[in-house]
Parts: structure tokens; C-alpha cells; sequence
């Protein structure tokens, strides 16, 4: 269990760096996972080279989910828009540095939807993820 | 009335075994399913072994004795329910399909627009959604009696929703997240005299406690094998006789005719009727020694020594700072404890309770219209049945604590 619950993602769930919702904002998206209610949104703010300059997520759901959505907030920063659009599981895996079951994937994984969903414009991009 | 637990659990293998290495299950999701005692399993085996062959086709042995193994069991069901007569009882795949039957042949037969059925706020979505089908399709309405903030049915609002004359009133027999349990006998006889029709999801009635449906004097009752130690993939629709036989058939195919020519068909007799294709043979068969294991136990022996673990569970439970259990006290209550812990979020306690054996179920239980109610998206729920004990209740309540530390 100890390797589920890392202190790095209780710390991050208790106290998350980029949680609140940008107004102004770039761009706004948000889903949720219906299974268990987990909820995301993420603002963005996109500077003029095309670079994330500030992002924010809001929402409730379990350790995983919050954590997962700190986490990759705090990796887009700085980054291009375009290169955010990669970003795969692994990488969400990689920052979380736990290995998950299917149903536990699905709270890791809202964050990068919601993320992706956004910068597509598309709703549901979990599959390609 | 006491029933002895150890030899109870030493009947259901499944109970034996560890999660992981050093690690025993702690089985605390009956509401969800129930576990099997080895008479169930063996029942099954048996029929594969022994009995298996199509039902009412054929004169061979086999088939003689698989008919007469699957109408058996259907005699001890209408048994256990006092229902009149087997032909009342409807085997179906689950209390789903049960009340979609009623939802697609009743109803669809009798139900206009503007037609009202009530509703309450504590149905499980597999009581709810076949209802807003038919709203979508027919234009009934849909009323629901409210849930009170102490998790009991608001009885006086029903007594106004039924001034407005409904068509049927369609409600839990017992909530699988708040654990009441509803006075069906009353809210029938009110719905009868209000002149509408009545069925009760017996999903979490059936399994725990003795429901006679001539004393109820329900219409329909629905409810599932695999809550009451039967195998999954066969449930039941009780119904009274006047109402199944005006009823018309449901799935069309083979079993449910009499006779068919190319453009007709003549339907079969009850139960028959509403049995279309080959069924869940072996199921039926398993459900039938689900039945004679339970009333061999004894339903009035079992309900008491739920209720006991519950009264502890409730107990313990709220001795623990930041848990709030949802749902009525005790006296008013099945085996369920549903609640929230303040610094976790229901997934997180669950996987937490999972690394020490402890299987308890976190979300909306399929309720969520209920969880929207008392303002929280999920819940972790603990539930208890023949085979639970308080040293279970503990080892939920030290996992808990676990968590508390982890969050706290
Ligand atoms: C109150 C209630 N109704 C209906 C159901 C649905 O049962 P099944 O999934 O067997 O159709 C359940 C099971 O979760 C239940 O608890």
C-alpha cells in the first residue's frame, strides 16, 4: 500500500501547488469520472510563443485523481502547447511513480484527459492517452 | 434464535482464502453479492455432472430430470415467498430484468401519458431508469417521496402523492445505501386504496429477512440469486396471477409459445409465458439449494444475527472522529453501513482497507440520485450478512484508523 499512497501524492493531494480555477484564462475544460464522481477542470493561461505560462486545476475526488492533476500541472508549466499534446499515460505514471489497477488508471488518468479533451477540442481522448 | 457462525463460514470456501499471502479475506460487500456455500456450488457441479439437458424439449432421462430439477427449484422459490402458486414465479437473469419486465409488458399495456407512478428518492437506478424510458416514450410522470435527512421515506408526502391517483407505485423494499428498510405491508395497503398498483424491489429484502407476498399483498416483487447466496444470472419476478396472466409477453421465442405459424403465435401459460429461449438451467438449479440452505438456517435467525452485527457496526463506527454513517438508527435498518470519513476520499479508504483483506465497496452504489440528496458524490459502504462477525467490524474499524493516519 505504502507504494499507493507515496508521501509525494498524499503531499500533493493535502496540498496541492496549482489548485484554483484562472480568470482570465486561455483555455477551460473539465470532466468528470462517472464511475466515482471524481471531477476536473484546468485553466490555462498560453503565452505568445505558444508556451503554458500559468495553469490551475479545481475539482474533488480521491488521492489519486488530485494528486495525478497537481502533478501534471506542475509538469506543463513552461511547456509548449504542442508538446503538451503528447503527453501520454506514461508520462502521468512516470510523475505519479506507482503502478496501478484498471480501475485506479481511470482517477490517475482524468487529469490528462480533461487536459487533452481541452486541447483538441475533442471530448473524450482516454483511448489514444 | 442464534446461529452458529463458525460452522456457518466453514460452509463457504470462498471465506477460507487469503488475499494475499497471511492476508484472510474479510468479506464486507454481501450487498453487492453474496458469497456461496459449498450446498450452492455442489448443486451446480451435481447438475453438470449429472442432469444437464434442455429443459421441456425432449423425453430422454436427462431431460426429464433437468426439468424436473428447474421446476423444483421454482416450487421451493414460491415456497420461501408464501407465494399461491409456482406458476407465479418468474424466473428472470436479475431484479433488473424483473423490473424492466414489468416497465416493458405491464406498463407499455397500460400506462398513458399524464399516467403518474410513484417513485422514491432512495431507488437504486435499476428502479429508476426503466421508469424515465417509458417517460421519455409515453409521457407518464414521475413523483418520488422524498428521503428524510434521518434516511427514512417522508410518509406523509406519499400520503399527498397518492391524493393524485397514481397507476403504480414502484419502490426498495430495503435501501442498499442507507440500510432502511421501508414499511412495505403500509405503503402497499395506502397504494391499494389510492387504487394503483405495486411493486417492490426486494433486491435487499428477499435475501435478508422473510418476505411473505401474501401478507404484503404486493403485485410484483423483484429481486436477484446472487444476493441470497444463489449463483448470478437468475432472479425472480413474483407477480399476482390476474395481473401476469392479462399481461402480454415480454421477449418472444421459443419456450414462451404454445403454438406458432408464420404470421402468429399463441403465448404459453404462466410462468412460461414470460420465459423465452433456454434459461439459466444449472442457476435455477443452484438457486433452489440457495433457498433450502437459507431456510434451513432459518431467515428469522439470520435477520438477528444481522441485526446484532449491525447494532455493533453502527457502534464502533461512530466512536470514530470524522466518520458519519448515512442512514436511520439500527431498529430501522438492514446489514449496510454506508458512510464518509472527513480527510479521505471513499476510493482512497476502500484500497486502504483492501491492503489489510478488507473488501467494502466505494461510490454511489448505483444510487445516485440519493447520494446528489445528502450532497456527497460517493460513499464507502461496509455490509454484513449470515456469515459476518464482529471481529470483521473491527479489523474494518482498525483499517479506518489506518487511514486516518495516512490522511489525518
Ligand atoms: C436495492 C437494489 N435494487 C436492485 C438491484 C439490482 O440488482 P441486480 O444487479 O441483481 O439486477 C440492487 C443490486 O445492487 C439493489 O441493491
Amino acid at each position: 500500500m505504502d507504494d499507493l499512497y507515496r508521501e509525494v501524492i498524499i503531499e500533493h493531494y493535502k496540498n496541492p501547488a496549482y489548485k484554483g480555477h484562472l480568470d482570465p484564462h486561455d483555455y477551460a475544460f473539465e470532466d468528470s469520472n462517472p464511475l466515482c464522481g471524481d471531477h476536473i477542470e484546468i485553466t490555462l493561461r498560453v503565452d505568445g510563443n505558444g508556451n503554458v505560462a500559468e495553469a490551475a486545476f479545481d475539482g474533488h475526488g480521491c488521492a489519486i485523481s488530485q494528486a495525478s492533476a497537481d502533478l501534471l500541472i506542475e509538469s506543463i508549466i513552461g511547456k509548449p502547447v504542442e508538446d503538451i499534446k503528447s503527453f501520454n499515460r506514461q508520462h502521468v505514471l512516470d510523475l505519479l511513480g506507482i503502478e496501478l489497477g484498471p480501475v485506479r488508471l481511470k482517477c490517475a488518468l482524468l487529469s490528462l484527459k480533461v487536459l487533452k479533451g481541452g486541447l483538441y477540442g475533442l471530448g473524450d481522448t482516454l483511448e489514444e492517452a | 434464535m442464534t446461529i452458529n457462525v463458525s460452522e456457518i463460514r466453514a460452509q463457504f470456501p470462498i471465506l477460507q482464502r487469503e488475499v494475499r499471502p497471511g492476508v484472510p479475506l474479510v468479506y464486507l460487500d454481501s450487498t453487492a453479492t453474496a458469497q456461496k456455500p459449498l450446498a450452492v456450488i455442489a448443486a451446480m457441479d451435481d447438475f453438470y455432472r449429472r442432469s444437464n439437458a434442455n429443459i421441456h424439449r425432449g423425453v430422454h432421462t436427462l431431460a426429464e430430470e433437468s426439468t424436473a430439477l428447474y421446476e423444483d427449484a421454482r416450487a421451493k422459490i414460491a415456497g420461501f415467498l408464501h407465494a399461491a402458486s409456482p406458476r407465479q414465479v418468474i424466473y428472470t437473469r436479475n431484479t433488473t430484468e424483473s423490473i424492466n419486465l414489468v416497465a416493458y409488458s405491464w406498463a407499455r399495456a397500460t400506462l398513458k401519458a399524464g399516467d403518474l407512478v410513484i417513485l422514491t428518492e432512495m431507488e437504486h437506478h435499476s428502479n429508476l431508469v426503466p421508469w424515465q424510458i417509458l417517460q421519455a416514450e409515453r409521457g407518464i410522470r414521475l413523483e418520488f417521496v422524498p428521503v428524510t435527512e434521518n434516511g427514512l421515506l417522508d410518509l406523509e408526502v406519499y400520503r399527498q402523492l397518492l391524493a393524485q391517483s397514481p397507476k403504480l407505485v414502484a419502490f426498495t423494499h430495503m435501501s442498499n445505501v442507507l440500510g432502511t428498510i421501508n414499511p412495505a405491508a403500509e405503503m402497499i395497503r395506502l397504494a391499494h386504496q389510492a387504487g394503483a398498483v405495486t411493486l417492490l424491489d426486494g433486491a435487499q429484502s428477499v435475501p435478508h429477512f422473510a418476505v411473505d407476498v401474501q401478507a404484503l399483498d404486493v403485485d410484483f416483487l423483484a429481486f436477484s440469486a446472487h444476493k441470497m447466496v444463489g449463483p448470478t444470472g437468475i432472479g425472480v419476478l413474483y407477480g399476482k396471477r390476474e395481473l401476469l396472466e392479462a399481461m402480454p409477453p415480454f421477449l418472444g421465442g421459443g419456450d414462451m409459445i404454445r403454438e406458432v405459424h408464420l404470421r402468429s403465435f399463441k403465448p404459453n401459460a404462466l410462468p412460461y409465458k414470460f420465459e423465452a429461449g433456454t434459461p439459466a438451467i444449472a442457476e435455477a438449479v443452484g438457486f433452489g439449494a440457495a433457498v433450502d440452505y437459507l431456510t434451513g438456517i432459518g431467515m428469522e435467525a439470520i435477520a438477528a444475527h444481522e441485526h446484532a452485527i449491525t447494532e455493533y457496526a453502527l457502534e464502533r463506527l461512530e466512536e470514530i472522529p470524522g466518520v458519519k454513517v448515512f442512514g436511520p438508527e439500527a431498529s430501522h435498518k438492514g446489514g449496510v453501513a454506508a458512510f464518509t470519513l472527513d480527510c479521505a476520499h471513499p476510493h482512497d479508504v476502500a484500497q486502504i482497507l483492501d491492503q489489510d483483506g478488507v473488501a467494502v465497496r466505494a461510490g454511489h452504489h448505483c444510487a445516485q440520485p440519493l447520494h446528489e440528496k445528502f450532497n456527497i458524490p460517493a460513499t464507502t459502504r461496509a455490509s454484513f450478512y449470515l456469515y459476518s462477525t464482529k471481529d470483521e467490524v473491527d479489523k474494518l474499524v482498525d483499517g479506518i484508523y489506518k487511514v486516518k493516519q495516512y490522511f489525518g
